[in-house]
């Protein structure tokens, strides 16, 4: 029979995988790397959430409108993120005469 | 005769009349729930996007006040979610293979880490109150710039607890897939709404999988 989702033994590799960046991100966090901290924490997230996507909820298998629809909950996320701290980041560039 | 053939293929009843057949009626619930998780992710995202705009201004007092919180239980409860979330989706493979003991199974024990994640959770919100970090309420500090650790302590319980009543519902909906599931209705070819719920679960696991970090681990300890 042919299925849409994985074999078990792919689910299990994933666990394991999303575990041992689970492990690392919480060392890092013992460790001072500066800046490099909330780069790597950001990184290993972000690697697990895609991890998480593309085999659990199955995008990397699924249709390109099932893509498109993920991508664009990410993507109205960077509009709003970008646009705002666009703001925040550049206040006091410029000196205004209140 | 009748019944030999619903087995083999679904039978037409499993198809809503809005669609030709099953296959068109799940990719229409999984966008439905796709752009749904899309609103969700806009929804956290306000609090994400606090947290950042805060975070940039006061990068010290952030470090300072998420030393507070508790990093043991935040990592065990990442660890939880995200087994649970390997057996929801092993659940969502036995659906698809009409295996009803095992689905059945598979969805408490899902439902079970979400109750035991809540639980370490409400240990955790118990503590946090103990030691006067809830803001407003009985928030008191020693360090410098109290008002900035208090709005990182906001954003915490708001982007924790908007998180937890995910988990909460989360829990419901498996439980009651569960009970479903002893009709064999999600096993005679129709498995879409263990797929959906499915969505959602791994949705709040990848939401915890940001907020660990960002929460308990924000500059190093």
């Amino acid at each position: 029979m042919e299925t849409t989702t994985h074999p078990p033994k792919t689910y299990w590799k994933i666990c394991a995988a999303l575990m041992l960046l689970l492990a690392l991100t919480w060392s890092i966090g013992y460790t001072d790397l500066g800046l490099f901290n909330l780069i790597v924490a950001l990184v290993v997230a972000i690697t697990k959430a895609l991890l998480v996507a593309l085999f659990f909820m199955h995008i990397k298998s699924g249709s390109r409108l099932l893509r498109l629809a993920a991508t664009v909950g990410v993507i109205w996320l960077l509009i709003m993120l970008s646009l705002t701290l666009s703001d925040y980041f550049t206040r006091g560039w410029v000196p205004l005469n209140h | 005769m009748e019944t030999t053939a619903a087995l083999t293929e679904p039978s037409q009843s499993l198809v809503a009349q809005q669609f030709d057949n099953l296959e068109q009626q799940r990719g229409a619930a999984q966008l439905g729930m796709w752009v749904f998780l899309a609103t969700e992710v806009l929804f956290f995202g306000g609090l994400f996007l606090a947290y950042t705009v805060f975070r940039s201004l006061y990068p010290r007092d952030f470090a300072a006040a998420s030393h507070h919180t508790e990093v043991l239980i935040g990592g065990i409860n990442t660890a939880i979610l995200l087994f649970s979330s390997t057996l929801m989706a092993l659940a969502v493979r036995a659906a698809e293979l009409r295996n009803k003991r095992t689905l059945i199974r598979l969805l408490l024990a899902t439902a079970l880490f979400g109750i035991a994640f809540m639980i370490l959770k409400g240990i955790e919100y118990h503590k946090d109150w103990t030691d006067h970090l809830v803001p407003v309420l009985n928030f008191e500090w020693h360090s410098p710039n109290p008002d900035h650790a208090q709005i990182f302590f906001w954003l915490y319980f708001a982007m924790t607890g908007l998180h937890a009543i995910h988990v909460t519902v989360g829990i419901f909906v498996m439980l009651s897939l569960a009970l479903l599931a002893r009709t064999g209705r999600f096993t005679t070819g129709n498995y879409t709404p263990i797929e959906i719920a499915g969505l959602y679960w791994h949705f709040v696991d990848v939401v915890w999988i940001f907020l660990f970090p960002l929460l308990y681990l924000a500059g190093h300890r």
